[in-house]
């Protein structure tokens, strides 16, 4: 049961967090926050933790949180969640007729 | 460089015992009230969580909105009054003990969040004359305006706080450390627990911790339907690691749970069919009562329970004339008439007039106050939203002045889930208690999701207190039990197994031929011979694949127990499928063989457990059994109602 353990990055289709090396200091806090502990410290002191398990955020924003280095990780959503958003948009700038006796509002 | 030594110590084999009056298994909202509870009064209390306190459990990260606080000081409502509500809204499928408690309770709760430092009201004047803030006390309420029992609170601020008390009581913390089994003893022929096994999910070393009580406080069970091995994170709405052990080790141990049979359509899984919850526009819970409009910019309109198009934005959260309150939130989905709230028009109806899609939540159609607590408290403070959602948006550069968000699909889920995708989801199944929250054991008490029917913030932490302080009272009668060394070593051995193979199954083609088996066996439409299949299969990647199951290190040996989990809830959950007979509305219960709906022969609880030969048991539990709900709380709760004099510690 003493034998030497090790573990592989598992990659996955996204890339859930990014380190920014210039601003990261490799406190850890992240992976001391990390739910699903999905990071590991880096072999390397003060350089950014390792993201072992990427496929097993599940986006909760924790590391982010109790990171304090402003910038030094980022969580995003893999591309296809990335909800879209257009400018707001009014019936009558389309000049299309509201199908409804719903009352007309701007702004 | 892909292969890492891995970091932390090798403790596979060491061994440690801790013992403490009350056991606390499950650091989420519910674990840290129940500790809290117990340590108030004096007792040792031990809590054991997988992840990490600080930000652990369903509302780890946050939430946004506290329910059924009835007995706030703005309430219209009382605890009575909703606790009924929501037992009559689920035809009596219904936790009406959970509910009455967090009715009853929930302010309080509150009231210590905030003395642990959590934000529950307005405290900077921010929302400052809005219609939703009591401009005395700072409140701020959700849904309907009139009756002010559910309220908005700042929830990424609560699990930190409650961590910080934990520390300040005292509390041993086991992070990182999984629970694994049950222990038990019979003695006199009666069936008591007497603490729990646990491995640490960095080391491996077990852990075994003797108690004179114990209270599950665990998640509910996911993965079971919904499984992607690419994005595992994603493919529930709770978090990853959050998959029912609780459940498992309970029913492995004899406790009796009900409802089991009872799954619905899914309705989150990011992992592909839909997105991340509320990240998204729609117009319910986080989101209600947005303001939404068609493809072309044309409003749609909300209408009241009779049908009545709203005028303005305001009269969306308060009851239609002649109603005294409505239902939102959480489990509440197409309520009954008596407590259906305001609404858009459904979407066969809004197609039936012309409106295009896609649509949209457009907030800047909505009065300032309205647009910024829901987008800025609401969205930001709802668990999962605060960094990835309204920090990343905002980046993006979305603003909720200038741009409207798109839906997807036609629901507020925005994703469409085929039937035999299943999610144990709107008040689901769970483990059945009297009115101390004790389970089925003596010793053994149950809180928060773990708990049949459960639902919201409010309840896991309400319950969770109760739970606390019931298993501490217990605690000043009972003894230490003897350690079953025997088991101990099974336990051991059945945990360690995967890690002493060199080659093998991963932990994710079990739960993937799991997941697979269940929509198979166990989909929309259920019926005698598909579900005995289904068990079939499953006994079989028990006896035959479970022994394939391989880990490198303790990371992944904590993922193959969570799937050994799953595997168990499933043969659960198929198990308690075969023994209603009849199907049933409230619990989405389909079954082609016996297509009556709700016949009045079966319409009550169904219990199931296992017998210490591992036979499975059946019991019916008639409706209502808790009984008259606020005759039956006094009745067990006099020393709470009279201020707990047996707390020791009063902050």
């Amino acid at each position: 049961m003493k034998k030497e353990m090790y573990a592989f990055v598992v990659p996955c289709s996204a890339r859930p967090l990014v380190f920014d090396e210039s601003r990261c200091v490799g406190c850890n806090r992240c992976a001391e926050v990390c739910q699903v502990d999905i990071l590991i410290p880096n072999p390397e002191k003060g350089r950014p933790p390792v993201v072992l398990y990427p496929g097993e955020c599940y986006y909760c924003g924790s590391c982010v949180m109790a990171c304090r280095q402003e910038g030094a990780i980022r969580l995003q959503h893999p591309l296809m969640n990335q909800a879209k958003f257009v400018p707001v948009r009014h019936a009558a700038d389309a000049g299309e007729e509201k199908p409804l006796p719903a009352e007309k509002r701007r702004g | 460089m892909n292969l890492y030594k891995w970091p932390y110590k090798n403790e596979f084999g060491e061994e440690e015992i801790v013992q403490s009056d009350v056991l606390v298994l499950g650091g989420g909202l519910a674990g840290c009230y129940a500790a809290i509870a117990a340590a108030r009064r004096g007792k040792s209390v031990v809590l054991v969580e997988k992840g990490a306190t600080e930000r652990s459990g369903s509302a780890g990260s946050g939430f946004d909105h506290w329910e059924s606080a009835c007995t706030n000081p703005c309430s219209q409502v009382t605890a009575q009054e909703i606790a009924e509500a929501y037992v009559n809204e689920q035809d009596g499928y219904s936790n009406g003990i959970g509910h009455y408690i967090e009715c009853q309770e929930g302010y309080d709760r509150l009231l210590d969040m905030e003395s642990f430092g959590g934000k529950i009201r307005d405290t900077e004047g921010e929302f400052k004359g809005a219609e939703f803030r009591d401009d005395e006390t700072g409140l701020m309420f959700a849904y309907d305006y009139k009756n002010r029992f559910t309220l908005r609170v700042w929830g990424s601020t609560f699990k930190p706080a409650l961590y910080r008390e934990l520390k300040r009581l005292k509390v041993r913390i086991y992070d990182r450390t999984e629970a694994t089994a049950l222990m038990t003893e019979t003695v006199n022929g009666r069936k008591r627990g007497t603490g729990a096994t646990g491995m640490n999910v960095r080391t491996g070393k077990f852990l075994i911790f003797q108690a004179k009580e114990t209270v599950l406080a665990m998640s509910r069970p996911a993965r079971v339907w919904l499984f992607n091995p690419d994005l595992t994170g994603l493919c529930e709405f709770r978090p990853m690691q959050s998959i029912g052990s609780g459940h498992a080790m309970g029913y492995r141990s004899g406790v009796a749970f009900t409802m089991m049979e009872k799954s619905v359509k899914a309705e989150f899984s990011s992992a592909g069919r839909s997105f991340p919850p509320y990240g998204t526009g729609n117009n319910h819970n986080t989101w209600y009562a947005a303001t939404m409009v068609d493809a072309r910019g044309v409003e749609i309109p909300y209408v009241n329970r009779d049908g009545e198009e709203l005028k303005t934005v305001s009269e969306r959260y308060y009851p239609a004339p002649g109603q005294k309150f409505f239902l939102k939130g959480g489990v509440i989905d197409e309520p009954k008439y008596e407590y259906r709230g305001p609404e858009t028009l459904p979407f066969d109806e809004l197609m039936r007039r012309g409106y295009q899609l896609p649509f949209y939540a457009d907030l800047s159609r909505m009065p300032e106050m309205e647009r910024k607590v829901i987008w800025g408290v609401m969205v930001g403070e709802e668990g999962k939203t605060k960094i990835p959602i309204l920090k990343n948006y905002t980046e993006r550069g979305f603003d909720p002045q200038k741009h409207m968000l798109q839906s997807y699909g036609n629901g507020w889920q925005s994703a469409s889930f085929l039937p035999q995708e299943r999610q144990l989801f709107g008040a689901p199944g769970g483990i059945l208690t009297d009115w101390d929250l004790r389970t089925n054991l003596e010793g053994v008490y149950a809180a928060g999701d773990q708990l049949y029917a459960a639902d919201c913030c409010g309840f896991a932490c309400a319950t969770g207190y109760y739970a606390g302080r019931k298993a501490a009272q217990a605690s000043e009668h009972a003894a230490f039990g003897e350690i079953d060394r025997a088991f101990c070593e099974r336990e051991k051995q059945r945990l360690y197994a995967p890690v002493q193979r060199e080659d093998g199954m991963s932990w994710k083609e079990l739960n993937m031929a799991i997941a697979k088996a269940m929509q198979n066996y166990c989909g929309g439409v259920k019926c005698e011979d598909l579900l005995k299949e289904g068990l079939d299969l499953l006994l079989h990647y028990q006896n035959d694949a479970v022994p394939q199951l391989c880990a490198a290190n303790p990371h992944e040996l904590m993922r193959t127990h969570e799937v050994l989990d799953i595997l168990t809830v499933s043969i659960m959950i198929l198990q308690a499928c075969l023994m209603r007979k009849s199907s049933s509305a409230p619990l989405c219960f389909e079954r082609s063989d016996y297509p009556q709906m709700d016949p009045p022969e079966n319409d009550h609880f169904i219990t199931i457990s296992l017998d210490d030969a591992g036979n499975v048991v059946r019991g019916d539990v008639p409706m209502g059994f808790f009984g008259d709900l606020k005759t039956e709380y006094e009745r067990h709760n006099q020393d709470y109602i009279n201020g707990e004099p047996d707390r020791v510690d009063r902050g």
